[in-house]
């Protein structure tokens, strides 16, 4: 089930959007797919304008975003308001010279990162990801924008899954998402 | 066609002449020999990577497309973009296990080995208008496989879309018999980022 941040008209049209596949990546978990909210140009042009309007005008110099699906939001986000782009990815996909964040997931590590000279001191950051689960991910992003100096204003997200607790994760940085949803894992 | 050379008229030109000096050549990577055209320093650059969509949007716009097809993933970076600005669905195109789902696989062959290409079963419709974006096209492996992707699933790919395109494209202009749009030749020269 999910539930609405409050009450824009274009949150309930978002929300339908969103397909539910069961047992993906594995079994007991119910995967949020906002593959099928892209293929609705109004709802897809809507849910960046939600951002948008919320973050244009407020001195935001960098949206960084999480391969991949946070590629697909970030991009117009950063559009949108003048703010430069910046790709947060896997090892070895940025070439040149990058600085890397290790996380802890369910099973094992995985590592992200960022390249060197692409944010500045003191620059004012999003981070923009489709989904924030256990918050894991957007913790190593925040850490590696924190680490060369920038601000990180606020965390980006379509989709939360509350009963994860990411938001908990975050050490008090602010988190905006526009639909929340319970029972997707079993 | 090489938007650069063919006819583009002198706005554009400084435009692309900026977008062009944006792009970071870094030698070697992935492996020796390589002169990796990074496009990461382009979306540093808030007026070229807006110029950047621009372009292609302005080329879209009348052209009646439903469907930009974002190769993953900075394909998806210039796509999804693209595909706000002409009013399309924004259907991405994935390595494997990454799409929840019933996908359709394309595989393709590599120097050494092969990949793989997914697209999600009903993203897209029969006869539908498709544009294919990635940020460089080298030998076509990739575009070639999404070309294959979308026309399984019955659609029409009108062009491939492009930031950079490698020389030899200048010559045969077409890839699979789909025509290219790209904006730019590699860079040669290490500008010392």
């Amino acid at each position: 089930m999910c539930a609405y941040r409050d009450e824009d008209p274009r949150l309930h049209d978002l929300k339908t959007k969103i397909r539910v596949v069961p047992n993906f990546p594995k079994p007991g978990i119910m995967f949020q797919d906002i593959t099928t909210l892209l293929l609705d140009p109004k709802a897809f042009k809507n849910t960046i304008d939600m951002f948008v309007e919320r973050y244009k005008g407020k001195n935001i110099s960098v949206v960084a975003g999480i391969e991949a699906r946070g590629f697909i939001f970030g991009s117009p986000i950063a559009l949108a308001i003048g703010a430069k782009f910046v790709p947060m990815r896997k090892p070895k996909k940025l070439p040149g010279k990058v600085i890397s964040q290790e996380y802890i997931l369910e099973y094992g590590r995985d590592c992200l990162e960022l390249h060197v000279g692409a944010v500045e001191h003191g620059e004012r950051a999003l981070v923009v990801d489709d989904l924030i689960a256990t918050g894991g991910t957007l913790c190593a992003a925040m850490d590696l924008l924190e680490r060369v100096g920038a601000e990180v204003v606020e965390c980006a997200c379509v989709i939360e899954l509350p009963e994860l607790k990411g938001r908990e994760r975050l050490n008090g940085k602010p988190l905006y998402v526009l639909v929340e949803c319970f029972e997707c894992c079993q | 066609m090489f938007v650069l050379e063919n006819g583009a008229n002198k706005g554009e030109d400084s435009r692309l002449q900026a977008i062009s000096e944006a792009i970071r050549v870094v030698p070697h990577f992935p492996k020796q020999g390589i002169m990796f055209q990074d496009i990461t320093t382009l979306l540093l650059d808030p007026k070229a990577f807006k110029d950047t969509v621009d372009i292609f949007v302005d080329h879209y716009r009348d052209m009646d497309i439903s469907v930009v097809a974002g190769v993953e993933a900075r394909g998806f970076i210039f796509g999804s973009s693209i595909a706000i600005g002409i009013g399309a669905k924004f259907v991405p195109l994935c390595k494997p296990g990454k799409l929840p789902g019933e996908v359709i696989s394309e595989k393709y062959v590599l120097e050494y080995g092969t990949d793989c290409l997914e697209m999600h079963v009903g993203a897209v419709e029969p006869c539908e208008r498709v544009i294919i974006m990635d940020d460089l096209v080298a030998t076509g492996g990739t575009l070639s496989a999404a070309i294959r992707l979308l026309e399984r699933a019955g659609a029409e790919v009108v062009e491939c879309a492009c930031v950079i395109g490698l020389s030899d494209l200048k010559v045969r202009r077409k890839l699979n018999g789909k025509p290219l749009y790209i904006l730019l030749e590699p860079r040669q020269v290490e500008n010392g980022f």
